[in-house]
């Protein structure tokens, strides 16, 4: 299953017998992983990776470090989902260090941004400080790297 | 005018040229055209040892190296093949550093061929060890390893082939083009014939670590054999670092030190960034081999597969990263069977006869290719074996 797992998501379009086919596997048995991996959470979505700078969509994205009071009883989860419940916020990680959540956030420009950290981040309850830093170039990003592959020349080669 | 023809060498002249280069040839000028017919590592050579390289160039490490290469390039190879061959070679007095694996088969025909000598190569193998013994002045001796032993080279076989001149077996497993290993029971089957004869072996491991089925055995590690045995291995195949051009030869010190005059005066040292990658490679670089293993297994068993579905029967090949269908259900010959394939559907797979005769009737197909690629290649394969 985690060798399943893995293939797709180097590649999430790998069909069912494609996969079976690299795991010495039936059609059927990798449907009901797959299926049962859906079922269980563990595969919560497939997408695609797109380098937005090659297009003439306006976008910019932000990290954001958060500092936060944890409540109790609910630790930090209350307050991360408050954060995560909006739309236009990427990713959310609880963080080891000198703060305590990674808010990544799109967006269409700066001022949006700036509006989602003093309009809706700061102010919920628990939130004691935030950092926004914006991401200027992406290099690499879940393991697909931005810039064109350089092919080596064509050789005439005979092996 | 010079008449060139009645300059040149006479040997040099007998040897044919490369039987794959026409398909090679024929594949110029065709941008869609997907190769599965180079033989070499679809992956990158992994980062770290790339870094290793330019690290060796930044600190202006750019002279020759001793000739047998870095001592510590062969410590730490020493340490590799005990580690996962369970075989011991004294990095001082019995392994030297080559130019590829190609320096290290050459070394070892020329060490220890002479005129009259014969040498017995089982074929389909890789094109290079017949013209080498050639150029050596030997006699290459064929043994047609056949499809229904999954290309394995049997006892019988061997035995046959064995005349009083015979000085020298190659013995070329994981086997390039057809992808056939030989297991314990079979390497010791062939020991059993060699035991109490002179003849020595010439065994040609470059695909060791591409066993997909259990361990890789070196015939060095059977009894009786390591006194007669040159071990020919590289970096190109398991690191993916054909370009860089390592390998190594190892072997009785009473040859290497025969070898290595050969090596010091047609080579000098294999070249230095190289081996500084290679250092890196041998010591640090186990997990990328299992990592790119993986990757081909899944490959492999996608390609049986898949001709399986189009009618191309294929034994099931566990060794490097080849398969060697048989094409005669499509009644054409190798050579027509590939020429159509890269006219009609721009795929590029070579004739298997091009490894030795008996390889008609086969075609070599690589699978270091990427997923995508071989997918494609099969549905465009399949376009034209459905016209024929
Ligand atoms: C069986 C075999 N031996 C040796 C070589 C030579 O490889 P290198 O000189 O790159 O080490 C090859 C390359 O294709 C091969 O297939």
């Amino acid at each position: 299953m985690t060798e399943m797992l893995k293939l797709l998501e180097k590649d999430a379009r790998y069909t069912p017998a494609e996969l079976a086919a690299m795991l010495g596997k039936s059609e059927e048995a990798v449907r009901k992983d797959i299926a049962a991996c859906e079922e269980n959470n563990i595969l919560l979505g497939y997408g695609a990776v797109i380098d937005w700078e090659r297009t003439d969509e306006e976008m910019v994205t932000a990290l954001i470090e958060v500092k936060i009071a944890p409540q109790r009883g609910d630790g930090y989860d209350r307050i991360a989902e408050r954060i995560y419940q909006y739309e236009e916020v990427e990713s959310v990680f609880l963080m080891s260090g000198a703060f305590d959540l990674t808010v990544i956030l799109t967006e269409r420009s700066l001022k949006e941004i700036s509006t989602f950290v003093y309009a809706k981040l700061a102010p919920i309850e628990g939130v004691t400080g935030t950092a926004t830093h914006f991401i200027m170039k992406k290099y690499k990003y879940n393991n697909r790297i931005f810039s064109p592959v350089i092919e080596q020349e064509e050789r005439p080669l005979y092996i | 005018m010079m008449d060139y023809d009645s300059l040149l060498s006479r040997k040099v002249k007998s040897i044919a040229p490369s039987g794959i280069r026409r398909f090679f040839d024929l594949l110029e000028d065709r941008p869609d055209a997907i190769s599965l017919g180079v033989g070499e590592p679809d992956f990158v050579t992994p980062w770290h040892i790339r870094d290793a390289g330019v690290y060796s160039l930044e600190k202006g490490f750019t002279k020759y190296t001793s000739n047998a290469g870095l001592l510590e390039l062969r410590r730490q190879i020493s340490n590799y093949l005990f580690r996962r061959f369970n075989l011991y070679y004294d990095p001082k007095k019995q392994m030297i550093v080559t130019v590829g694996g190609s320096e290290a088969i050459d070394l070892g025909v020329r060490a220890l061929v002479d005129p009259g000598d014969e040498v017995i190569i089982p074929i389909p193998s890789f094109v290079c060890y017949g013209p080498i013994v050639t150029l050596a002045g030997g006699t290459p001796v064929y043994v047609e390893t056949k499809a229904e032993n999954e290309f394995r080279l049997t006892a019988e076989d061997l035995r046959a082939a064995i005349t009083p001149r015979t000085k020298l077996l190659v013995l070329p497993f994981p086997n390039n083009p057809t992808g056939a290993i030989m297991e314990q029971k079979d390497i010791e089957a062939v020991a059993e014939v060699l035991r109490g004869t002179d003849i020595m072996v010439l065994s040609d491991e470059i695909y060791a670590e591409l066993s997909y089925g259990d361990k890789h055995v070196s015939i060095a590690s059977i009894p009786d054999m390591y006194e007669r045995t040159i071990l020919v291995n590289g970096f190109s195949k398991s690191y993916a670092m054909t370009g860089w051009r390592m390998g190594y030869v190892c072997g009785p010190a009473v040859i290497i030190k025969q070898m290595l005059k050969i090596h010091q005066y047609a080579i000098m040292s294999a070249p230095t960034t190289s081996q500084y990658a290679a250092i890196e490679a041998v010591r640090d670089g186990d997990r990328d081999i299992e990592m790119m293993k993986n990757d081909y297994n899944y490959r492999r068993r996608y390609i049986l597969e898949e001709l399986e579905k189009l009618g191309l029967h294929c034994f099931e090949a566990k060794g490097a990263f080849y398969v060697f269908p048989s094409i005669q259900s499509t009644g054409l010959t190798s050579e027509e069977f590939c020429e159509r394939l890269i006219m009609e559907q721009n795929v590029a797979v070579i004739p298997g006869n091009a490894f030795g005769s008996c390889g008609e009737g086969f075609v070599r197909m690589c699978y270091a290719t990427s997923l995508k690629e071989l997918k494609e290649a099969f549905r465009r394969m399949k376009i034209c074996i459905d016209s024929l």
